[in-house]
């Protein structure tokens, strides 16, 4: 078994996948030559060429949009968005909640879309400060509109085997990608302070169902619901907590459609605790939707309030200092769960 | 002077009349539907401008594809579409086209190359560059045709559409149905270039200014684009000056009066694309009147025949209200 960082996992998935099918596709801003920002997409175009894995103009209208006419037209496209906060940028937005969500629905069946949006989202604190607009985590955006599937992996190991499973599904899939993952193997000290960064991923094609959550800790006094780079704040959290002799469980959805809340519902049932930390602004955000489905599931469960831990409603700030404020921290996590069980 | 034909038989121009005429009649008994309040939605004729939808989709083949619009009933029907399936979409049955999800606005015939219409204008254009990009891909030799209106060449996605296609040289032929109004705005107070097609140079791209009412002319300019599409020499913008003679949507106050005047609406009319290429048939002596007559009468019959299916069919039953979210059975309890 080897060790990859997130951006290899996702590199070699496509690699494999494209592979296997040839009527898989990659395109976005520097994604052929240079590689991808972070990297994902490094030597694709080498290898495949330059027909299947393609530079776009700066035009993220096009990039989906033609993302969608592809699959229509028989190929599988993955198409990247550079950053997750240029999904409002041109006719990005239109293109996947009007066209690329709504098309199998609104034609009753009679085509199907399977594009994948590759889309890097979060702050990247403390390693570089991206600011306001390239920083966002927008999932709680595409949760609200019926017909995308959502993958928000945490791990090397869960992103190749969720981004190979949405190369494979007929439907269209944001896959998203924290930043913060991508720097585990270039920043040591990223990496001591959160070894869960890095995986054993197998060399072998595999696939994660979506919809199928992953216990990252077992315990019996609160159930943490947390996705991405929070499940290892999370897991840094709960091992300061377990020194003070609380047990957590710590939940990771893995995919935000389908929500695989039978095991949320179950973990809460068993502890009778809940706190759901989520990088995203708290306002109508994704631990708002899984709190309001635990009450509803499992309200007569619960011992204390469900707590959430999410970003601030301010905009991602430049400075450091802020943007470390505004954004969940293993402080905000600990306070939260201390909170619930009363000590 | 003889009358160009462009070198079509007799079968095909049989062919192109029968398609203008059944879009005429497939319209005009949508408006008597909606006048009677058996269409839940709102729709958007395309009567006057049979001749672009037409011309074009007589340059090409079953398998190329075409991108729709809002005013899309005419170009689904000039690829071939089932007049009954349209007809039961517009009603919201059970039997149409998008099994009554879409609507007027969200009709789709893959089996024909009619890969959807959007209700959002100018989006398709991208999307057109997409299909262009699969057939790019895959080798096919297809081409895409992609309908718009005026309005939606001042829009984002007319930009990054046609920018990628140039950029990327792939098969798309973008057809703008100039119909002067976007809804009720005058070209002239929100578009600062006299043609659409002048446009096109900012893309490195062919732009060619056609006669919208005359289908023989669409036909040969589309021709010579799916010509350059197929040889690997990229897209082609092609304007075609053409007018809605009823309003934008039905129900529009006067027919779209509001804000047209009585005066230009005459003109237009005068210049009808089916009764001039009738003329025209007649005069060269192509074809009898008694032959015209009786394409006129088959349209008809066709059309009353979609209405009375359209009426008979089911509506979809309310408990499959979230079949097609997702294509696969693997979504989970949040596909429910």
């Amino acid at each position: 078994m080897r060790t990859l960082d997130f951006s290899a996992a996702i590199n070699e998935a496509l690699r494999q996948e494209m592979t296997r099918d040839e009527n898989i596709v990659v395109f976005g801003e520097d994604v052929g030559h240079f590689g991808g920002l972070f990297a994902c997409t490094k030597n694709l175009q080498k290898e495949f060429g330059e027909n299947r894995v393609r530079d776009t103009p700066i035009s993220e209208g096009a990039i989906i949009g033609a993302a969608v006419g592809a699959a229509l037209g028989g190929l599988r496209p993955v198409a990247e968005l550079q950053f997750i906060d240029f999904v409002g940028c041109n006719g990005a937005m239109d293109q996947i909640f009007n066209q690329l969500a709504k098309m199998h629905y609104m034609f009753g069946g009679a085509v199907k879309v399977p594009v994948v949006v590759r889309a890097p989202c979060g702050s990247r604190y403390p390693v570089a400060s991206g600011a306001a607009q390239h920083s966002q985590n927008l999932e709680a955006w595409f949760m609200h509109v019926p017909g995308l599937k959502i993958a928000v992996p945490s791990t090397p190991y869960d992103a190749k085997g969720l981004l190979i499973s949405a190369l494979r599904s007929d439907d269209p899939v944001f896959f998203i990608e924290h930043k913060l993952l991508y720097y585990a193997q270039r920043m040591p000290s990223l990496r001591e302070k959160y070894p869960s960064l890095l995986d054993d991923v197998p060399e072998t094609e595999y696939s994660i169902p979506f919809g199928q959550a992953s216990i990252r800790k077992t315990g019996k006094d609160v159930s943490i619901i947390a996705t991405m780079m929070m499940v290892h704040k999370s897991i840094r959290a709960a091992e300061e907590l377990s020194r003070k002799g609380i047990d957590v469980e710590i939940v990771d959805p893995r995919t935000l459609v389908p929500l695989d809340k039978r095991t949320i519902v179950d973990s809460v049932k068993k502890t009778g605790r809940a706190v759901i930390v989520s990088e995203d602004c708290r306002t109508g955000g994704v631990a708002a939707e899984i709190a309001s489905m635990i009450v509803e599931e499992a309200f007569d469960y619960l011992d204390a309030p469900i707590r959430r831990v999410s970003g601030m409603d301010v905009p991602i700030p430049y400075s450091p200092v802020l943007e470390g404020a505004a954004i969940p921290q293993e402080e905000d996590i600990i306070d939260a769960v201390r909170g619930v069980i009363g000590k | 002077m003889p009358i160009d034909f462009a070198d079509l038989s007799k079968e095909e121009l049989a062919d192109i009349y029968t398609k203008m005429l059944r879009i005429r009649k497939f319209e005009e008994t949508a408006g008597t539907l909606f006048a009677q309040g058996l269409i839940p939605g709102l729709i958007h004729l395309y009567i006057g401008e049979e001749a672009v939808a037409v011309g074009v989709c007589s340059s090409l083949k079953q398998d190329d594809y075409v991108m729709s619009t809002h005013r899309g009933h005419g170009h689904c029907i000039a690829k071939g579409g089932n007049v009954n399936k349209i007809m039961a979409e517009l009603l919201g049955k059970a039997t149409g086209y998008s099994k009554g999800r879409g609507g007027s606005m969200h009709i789709i015939a893959p089996e024909i190359g009619v890969m959807g219409s959007s209700g959002i204008v100018g989006a398709g254009i991208p999307i057109a560059s997409g299909l262009g990009l699969a057939i790019d891909v895959k080798k096919t030799k297809r081409v895409v045709a992609c309908f718009f209106g005026d309005g939606a060449s001042n829009t984002g996605s007319f930009h990054e559409g046609l920018n990628l296609a140039a950029a990327w040289k792939l098969p798309v032929i973008f057809v703008c149905e100039n119909n002067l109004y976007a809804i009720s705005v005058p070209m002239k107070k929100s578009t600062p270039v006299e043609n659409v097609a002048d446009r096109a140079v900012a893309y490195g791209m062919l732009g060619v200014v056609v006669d919208g009412m005359d289908v023989i002319a669409v036909h040969k300019a589309t021709r010579e684009a799916t010509e350059r599409a197929r040889s690997g020499d990229g897209p082609t913008l092609i304007e075609c000056k053409t007018y809605r003679f009823r309003g934008h949507f039905e129900g529009d106050p006067k027919g779209g009066g509001v804000y047209r005047s009585e005066a230009e609406m005459a003109e237009w009319q005068k210049k009808c694309p089916i009764e001039a290429f009738r003329t025209k048939l007649i005069e060269s002596k192509v074809f009898a009147e008694s032959e015209i007559e009786e394409i006129e009468q088959r349209c008809a019959k066709q059309v009353e025949e979609a209405a009375e299916f359209a009426k008979n069919s089911p509506y979809p039953s309310a408990g499959e209200v979230s079949k097609y979210v997702f294509a696969s059975n693997s979504h989970g309890e949040n596909g429910k």
